[in-house]
């Protein structure tokens, strides 16, 4: 097996669903969509008093981003599951653990990275200032990944199951707690005074971790589901 | 040489066939016929080892193909039911990136001189695959066939909505692979036109 | 041959069959003794008075919860590696007890927390990662529940059984990070007064109670299971194959 088929292999993966989602950007945008609504939604619901709402932002904005990662969870495996083309993933002459990393990398930069752009904007909304905003979104820019890298490994368990919508939000969300504590509480202790640093070195120690085990774990999921 | 021994095969409930026996020499097709649900397919999958068997094992040269893993990957060219082609894509793209993906990567003008190949015009080149009919689709899938470099290509139902033209067309380049010392396992309901010391046949009951 | 597969789960039945009664009576008698123990022997305590005593099936039922959950990853794991299917079926068979500790632990823990906190529900770290670990226990069941295809379900629900174990520390430590920053350290139900011996004792001797009855209760439903999956004969009808693998052993 040489280096380079392995990286043809794995770019073909990438610059294939990256051209996707070109082709169907209004997937992209409905997530982006997704988030602003959820966003917004909590001034409504909590009231527009300004310190309120800067305590609960980086809740608010995490959780949302966590529910918008979830909802895309199901255009990472499904489309290829039924056209057949994850079958010739698995029959590929490369590490399939490889190619999962390479799936979720074109995953997280149609669906995650929007959420790290758009999250200053938001973070504006709840009256965040300059140094929260930059944890925010180093904070996002950690987690976000992460959350991609957990939510595969649902999204190919649940792949062909009936009610796989749900199924795959109760399967990931209880995983996806850690990531939520470390990712706002970040925020939340830089705008404390006592600085993000510790938190944000715990989510990318999480990311370091999903790195290594998930694309494994999510491997293993798809040859079951494809068996 | 590919060999399966002593295999069997469960789906749910249901024992589809069990101490299953089978060698085809390089140069070779295997025919596998049977009735609709005999396991022609899950035998296919066996022998992809997309499907592991309930008992036995395939060789492959003499080798168990679950020890050989990747490098048994790399030997084989596997075309199931589903056409594995996206519908957001064009015909050359497809086939580029399926190409891409298996580790072969081909360029513009290899694909296009293979759809030709197989009777698809220079005109659908450029569609989005979900305009192509069902019979198109299934030719820019068997596109593969003209660029692939492997030995041993497992075959689907291939001439499935095809017409006579393209079927013919596609048994040709089945032949020539043979020609080369390849190795063909078909799962058809169909004849296949080639010359009967190159045909092996086997027959799943039902 | 075929048999040779079937041998290990054929052989199994009867020997978990026997098994039960023993583990069950154990069981019995160490509840009653750790239970009289921890209500009426132990000392009362000074801080908490009677209603700590509620600890004495609280701490049991939530290392019950954890420890059969790392059970069910193993046997998860080992049928995965082995492709053993009595390993599948021992996974399949603990989770439900495995949450029903957990819950145990939840409501117990709500049940201590009233008294001793005001309210029914704090998000203390043992209890948020208790019901984390709730959840964890639902996927799995319902993740088995969704499939119909056994094999897969088998091998599904083992694959996150196999994650959530990697999970349940860094939830566990993750919430205790997360509690510390919002509420400074928090009442905690070990710390504070030391543990007389007797309590340990009492704690202990439950704990056991509940290991035992956690294997007599799953080996009952590994046996259900096995009746379902392999068409063995039932409860009460053995025919002569099941003896003779009993004699072969």
């Amino acid at each position: 097996m040489s280096h380079s088929s392995m990286w043809d292999s794995i770019s073909g993966i990438i610059q294939r669903d990256l051209l996707l989602a070109m082709r169907r950007w209004s997937d992209a945008a409905m997530s982006v969509f997704f988030l602003v609504i959820v966003v917004s939604l909590f001034p409504l619901g909590v009231g527009p008093e300004p310190a309120v709402l800067r305590t609960i932002a980086p809740g608010v904005l995490w959780v949302a981003a966590l529910l918008t990662c979830l909802l895309s969870l199901s255009r990472v495996f499904t489309p290829d599951y039924l056209d057949g083309v994850l079958e010739q993933m698995v029959l590929v002459p490369q590490p399939l653990s490889l190619l999962v990393l390479g799936k979720v990398l074109a995953h997280w930069v149609i669906s995650g990275l929007p959420v790290v752009l758009l999250s200053p904007l938001l973070g504006l909304q709840f009256g965040l200032d300059g140094e929260a905003l930059g944890v925010l979104v180093l904070s996002l820019l950690l987690g976000t990944p992460t959350l991609s890298m957990i939510g595969a490994i649902g999204a190919a368990l649940v792949l062909g199951v009936r009610g796989s919508g749900l199924l795959v939000a109760l399967l990931v969300l209880p995983l996806y707690v850690p990531v939520l504590i470390f990712g706002a509480g970040a925020v939340t202790s830089s705008m404390a005074g006592i600085g993000g640093e510790a938190n944000l070195s715990l989510l990318g120690a999480c990311l370091v971790l999903s790195l290594f085990l998930a694309p494994w774990a999510t491997a293993a999921a798809l040859r079951v589901a494809l068996e | 040489m590919l060999q399966a021994v002593g295999l069997s095969c469960r789906r749910g409930e249901r024992r589809l066939f069990s101490d299953l026996n089978v060698k085809v020499e390089r140069g070779k097709l295997l025919a596998v016929v049977g009735e609709n649900g005999s396991g022609k397919t899950s035998l296919l999958r066996i022998f992809s080892s997309l499907l592991p068997p309930e008992e036995g094992s395939v060789r492959w040269d003499g080798e168990d193909i679950h020890q050989l893993k990747e490098l048994y990957s790399g030997q084989l060219m596997y075309l199931g039911h589903l056409n594995g082609i996206k519908d957001d894509l064009t015909a050359v793209e497809n086939l580029m990136s399926s190409m891409a993906l298996a580790g072969e990567p081909c360029s513009e003008s290899g694909a296009k001189e293979a759809l030709e190949a197989i009777g698809l015009k220079r005109l659908v080149h450029r569609l989005p695959s979900k305009v192509l009919s069902q019979g198109q689709k299934r030719r820019v899938a068997l596109a593969r066939l003209w660029l692939s470099t492997r030995p041993l290509w497992l075959l689907d139902e291939p001439f499935t909505s095809l017409d006579t033209a393209s079927t013919a067309v596609v048994t040709q380049r089945v032949h020539a692979h043979l020609q080369r010392q390849g190795l063909v396992v078909v799962v058809t309901h169909q004849e296949i036109a080639l010359p009967a010391e190159r045909l092996q046949q086997l027959r799943l009951a039902g | 041959m075929i048999w040779s597969k079937y041998s290990a789960p054929q052989a199994f039945y009867p020997l978990a069959g026997r098994l039960i009664p023993w583990f069950a009576a154990v069981a019995i008698i160490l509840m009653v003794v750790g239970l009289y123990m921890g209500f009426f022997v132990a000392p009362t305590d000074f801080q908490q008075g009677e209603s700590y005593r509620i600890i004495f099936v609280h701490v049991p039922a939530a290392w019950m919860s954890m420890f059969l959950y790392v059970v069910m990853a193993i046997w998860a794991g080992v049928g995965m590696g082995l492709n053993a299917r009595l390993s599948f079926m021992m996974a399949q068979a603990i989770a439900p007890t495995g949450a029903m500790f957990t819950f145990l632990a939840l409501l117990t823990g709500a049940m201590w927390g009233k008294p001793t906190w005001g309210a029914w529900w704090v998000w203390d770290a043992r209890l948020t990662s208790e019901l984390i670990l709730l959840f964890q226990y639902a996927g799995v069941m319902l993740l088995r529940t969704s499939i119909d295809d056994l094999r897969r379900a088998d091998r599904s629900s083992a694959v996150f059984a196999l994650v959530g174990v990697v999970n349940v520390p860094i939830i566990y430590y993750s919430v205790q990070w997360w509690n510390t920053l919002h509420q400074g350290a928090s009442v905690s139900m070990a710390t504070g007064s030391k543990m007389a011996a007797t309590m340990l004792m009492a704690m202990l001797i439950m704990t056991i109670a509940f290991w035992m009855y956690s294997i007599a209760v799953i080996l009952a439903r590994v046996r259900c299971v096995m009746v379902e999956r392999e068409s063995l004969p039932t409860w009460d009808d053995k025919p002569a194959v099941i003896h003779e693998a009993v004699e072969a052993r």
